[in-house]
């Protein structure tokens, strides 16, 4: 994990963060300058005259008129152009850097945001190639990778700080912002538009991996869900291809539904529901009986399964890796 | 089009029965009638900022709970729905029905006075103006009752806002009540505006008028441009979520983003208007305690127009992470930055005036100087959030919630309770208690700065905001639990307030007419002021008519007990808008109840539109129809008046 703020931007782990850290830093700096000057010269300017008092004495006091000021005001002004113009060439000259797409990225995603989650799209050369996961999105490291934002239902936002900044998820209009990781790490998303009930629980974690083992993980990933070895996991995966299939799909089976996450490598991710949740047996079981609990007004029901279906539903997931 | 004077004013002194008279002429009318009627400005402006207190206190305690909620990682006291509507109701009530609200009833009880006239431009309209922002607070706040006020943030974006994900009355009740609000909005802003331009003192040219007059004439002006952007705006909302059509779906052909720029036409504008006219009042206030006159004051005055003209071309800087091209993000970015130099005019004319004046150091004073810091670090903020990549960080963290807090409590509720203290002898005739003045100031700016300070450092740490709960170990909890500490402190500080503002009034020293020895108009007049203000019109010949003697700098002398009296009915002067030469006397209409009953029916209205019940709707709309007949009903004492007949007696 990258350091104990998972979501703080003054340090930076990808070429697109890393340009923006230094101009964040110069309006930092030069904003608490302009605070520490200003606070001063009032604080000065206040203690100068020791007269403290109410209205009686404000009354009394005569109105004087010692010199015009103005060159008060040239020279403040003059003074704030200098780092002002600063910033402004700064600017334009990072948002040239960093704004435009790359033209020949390594890796394409689309990643479509829902209340509350993310789906990702892999591309492959050929259909066959192409897969989609869940609120985790693994990329080469030191690739440029181009991400297309899709809006599902309401304005979401993509943002990972360590690696870029945020850009909207808007229905009805694409938009694109990149990656680049400098070294591998697990990076934390989060959704920064507010888009409802579970705004707050609709982060992803972002995996850089040196480019070989990202290769494994994607031909992994294209592999179709395993048949069940056990009767426990055939009734799991009844199960699944009966109630989950109604928003899940599991590649593989019949369960073909896109309205919620693929499942087809469900124990292959670190977390679940949204990167709320590690993905351990418990948190599992309890997210599947009472998603409600744990995301209120998630779009997931409450499925009330016996102890016997659980088993057997938890017997096929752990199946697919 | 330019008309003579019908009749050669009466030139007079002040005495005893030029004074009685106005006041039999002017005095709102005992009783019911006279309370629902009235038309004076002051009781307006009090009546403005009394309501528009409450609000505060009312959005204030929403912040308290939304800060518990916040005061620690997965904490449950909230549900995410309470929450939500919690959040969105707080920030409607601050910008919607506080902070624009409390400078509307300064600036409605000051004008008049600050400009040497007898009442606003249209008496009926500010009256109307109130009531209908009374009405639109109840309305909102009816929705916020009965678990339905908005819950899609103050800003309400679509398609969130659309019926398909928000199914409640939540969003009706919220579009409506903007549009019904918009109507105040608007109507105080012609006002104000026709105000300044037409009822000045003889004498006080345009560059003779206060720097509030300023502000809040800006902001009217900018007011009158994009309030109807955001009307129309929350209009097509309803039509979407009432009558299935288009306007921001995608699905049929809409555009999300049209409503972004519609609200943000109207949302950035705004907030100058809600900074304007309160850093008017520091710019005529602190002097005062200088004891000396405002550095630079013609480039103040510029700087505040400057800032609002350059305040409608920023509002994409909301907007920078919504995909626009790189091109229109420099050009938005450039301006946003741009306008730092009209502030740090402003800022550099106060601490100039600061340095080379000898300060009193009174609770007004505090209020105001310590405004300067505030303002500055919310400007600073601001300043880095003009920068497009950096505000791809920033935005949307609680960063942003500090810097709207600094510019929101630093520049508006710093300078309203300073303003408070200020005006509130002249409102009042008492003072009031300067010990317990102290002990507030210090205990909000503390409070104020522990509160939000740190929430700058929770934003760079990546908190993002309008989020109802959070993981531990993410590096926020510390900080916001000072956060919720700080702002509890920063609440007991206006509880000191308020509880001042009520000892006060009790029990206050008498302040006479002018405490402080202020500069401009209103200290010249008793305090509280006659129904009538001015006994005779002054005729002002300088920018500051009651230091004239101290400064000594004009051979012409204001003139304050000896000018037109006015006396012969109701009766306004109107003067030509740059000069301020007189143009002629006008009549100003008498109490009258249809500004409220016009309001009530509009309710009728409202509340029909919510529910679709046509037969409401068509009762409502009668309603208007009858108060505007009543409203509009020729009457004598609303025509220009005909030279007088001397021989016919004067009718008090």
């Amino acid at each position: 994990m990258s350091g104990a703020t998972p979501l703080g931007y003054l340090s930076s782990a990808g070429s697109r963060a890393a340009t923006i850290v230094p101009l964040t830093w110069y309006v930092l700096i030069v904003s608490i300058l302009v605070c520490v000057i200003i606070g001063a010269l009032v604080w000065i300017g206040v203690r100068r005259s020791h007269s403290s008092g109410g209205a009686a004495e404000t009354s009394a006091a005569a109105v004087a008129r010692n010199g015009n000021g103005i060159r008060w005001i040239w020279i403040g002004v003059v003074l704030t152009a200098i780092p002002l113009a600063i910033a402004l060439v700064w600017t334009v000259g990072a948002l040239a850097s960093v704004a435009g797409s790359p033209r020949r990225p390594d890796l394409l995603l689309d990643v479509t945001a829902h209340q509350w989650w993310w789906e990702v799209k892999y591309h492959g050369d050929t259909p066959s190639d192409t897969f989609a996961t869940a609120n985790e999105i693994h990329i080469p490291v030191g690739r440029k990778v181009l991400v297309r934002l899709h809006g599902g239902d309401v304005i979401h936002s993509f943002w990972v700080p360590k690696l870029t900044g945020k850009t909207d998820a808007i229905p009805g209009q694409e938009n694109a912002t990149w990656l680049e990781a400098a070294g591998p790490g697990i990076y934390r998303g989060q959704c920064t538009e507010y888009c409802g009930l579970e705004h707050a629980k609709m982060g992803f974690e972002v995996i850089a991996q040196p480019a070989a083992a990202f290769e494994r993980w994607r031909t992994a990933q294209l592999q179709t869900a395993p048949p069940p070895a056990t009767p426990a996991q055939a009734r799991g995966l009844a199960l699944v291809q009966f109630r989950c299939g109604m928003c899940h799909a599991v590649r593989g089976t019949t369960a073909a539904s896109h309205y919620g996450p693929d499942l087809t490598h469900l124990m292959s991710r670190r977390k679940i529901a949204a990167a709320t949740l590690p993905n351990n047996p418990g948190a599992l079981s309890g997210w599947i009986q009472n998603p409600q609990a744990t995301k209120p007004g998630a779009l997931m029901p409450d499925q009330h399964l016996s102890g016997q279906q659980l088993a057997d539903l938890r017997a096929y997931l752990e199946t697919l890796k | 089009m330019r008309q003579a004077v019908f009749r050669r004013p009466e030139i007079g002194d002040d005495n005893e029965m030029l004074r009685a008279r106005l006041h039999a002429i002017w005095e709102t009318a005992p009783g019911l009638k006279g309370w629902l009627g009235t038309v004076d400005h002051k009781e307006i402006g009090i009546r403005y900022i009394i309501t528009a207190f409450v609000l505060l206190a009312l959005g204030g305690i929403e912040a308290l709970v939304i800060r518990l909620q916040l005061a620690g990682p997965d904490l449950h006291l909230l549900t995410p729905e309470q929450y939500n509507e919690f959040f969105s109701t707080h920030g409607m009530t601050m910008i919607f029905l506080y902070a624009s609200p409390i400078l509307s009833g300064f600036s409605n009880y000051l004008w008049p006075l600050l400009l040497g006239s007898r009442d606003m431009a249209f008496p009926r309209m500010n009256a109307f103006s109130y009531w209908v922002f009374l009405g639109s607070a109840i309305f909102l706040y009816s929705g916020f009752l009965v678990g339905a006020g908005p819950n899609d943030g103050w800003f309400n974006y679509v398609p969130f806002a659309e019926k398909d994900y928000n199914p409640g009355f939540n969003q009706d009740f919220y579009s409506l009540g903007m549009i019904f609000l918009g109507i105040s909005t608007t109507v105080g802003a012609a006002n104000f505006i026709v105000t300044a331009f037409k009822t000045r003192a003889p004498g006080m040219s345009i560059n003779r008028i206060p720097i509030m007059i300023w502000g809040t004439l800006t902001a009217s002006a900018a007011n009158l441009v994009v309030v109807p952007a955001v009307s129309l705006a929350f209009f097509l909302l309803w039509m979407d979520r009432q009558f299935g059509t288009d306007f921001f779906q995608p699905a049929g052909g809409g555009q999300p983003l049209l409503w972004q720029h519609l609200f943000w036409i109207f949302g950035h504008p705004w907030v100058y208007a809600i900074v304007l006219p309160a850093m008017g009042m520091v710019s005529d206030g602190l002097p005062v305690f200088c004891r000396r006159p405002l550095v630079g004051h013609s480039l103040v005055a510029l700087a505040t127009v400057s800032v609002m003209i350059l305040g409608f071309g920023v509002w994409v800087h909301h907007m920078f992470a919504t995909g626009l091209p790189g091109l229109s993000l420099s050009f938005f970015s450039g301006a946003s930055i741009i306008i730092t130099f009209p502030s740090a005019v402003t800022v550099f004319a106060w601490i100039a005036t600061i340095w080379l004046g000898r300060p009193v150091i009174t609770t007004a004073f505090l209020y105001f100087a310590s405004m300067i810091l505030l303002f500055v670090i919310g400007g600073v903020s601001g300043f880095m959030t003009a920068s497009v990549p950096v505000d791809w960080q920033l935005t949307d963290t609680y960063f942003v919630v500090a810097h709207i807090h600094y510019v929101l409590i630093g520049i508006n509720v710093f300078p309203v309770v300073g303003a408070t203290y200020f005006w509130f002898p002249k409102m009042t005739g008492k003072l009031m208690d300067e010990r317990l003045g102290r002990w507030g100031f210090w205990t909000m700016f503390a409070g104020f700065n522990i509160g939000f300070l740190p929430m700058h450092l929770t934003g760079l740490l990546g908190m993002p905001r309008r989020i109802w709960t959070y993981p531990a170990g993410m590096g926020w909890s510390t900080l916001n639990l000072v956060t919720t500490l700080g702002s509890f402190l920063f609440a007991v500080g206006i509880l000191i307030f308020f509880f001042n503002v009520i000892k006060s009034l009790r029990s206050g020293a008498p302040a006479g007419a002018n405490p402080w020895g202020g500069s401009s108009l209103e200290w010249s007049v008793s305090s509280p002021p006659p129904p009538y203000n001015f006994a005779v019109i002054p005729t002002v010949a300088s920018r500051h008519p009651l230091w004239e003697e101290a400064l000594d700098e004009s051979v012409a002398r204001t003139s304050l007990t000896r000018g037109m009296t006015l006396d012969q009915g109701k009766e306004a002067l109107h003067t030509s808008p740059m000069d301020a030469e007189p143009e002629r006397i006008v009549a100003t209409p008498e109490d009258n109840v249809a500004p409220f009953l016009l309001t009530v029916a509009m309710m009728v209205l409202f509340y029909g539109m919510l529910l679709k019940l046509w037969i409401v709707i068509g009762l409502g709309g009668l309603g208007c129809f009858a108060a505007l007949l009543m409203w509009l009903w020729p009457r004598r004492n609303l025509l220009e008046r005909a030279p007088p007949d001397r021989k016919e007696p004067v009718h008090g």
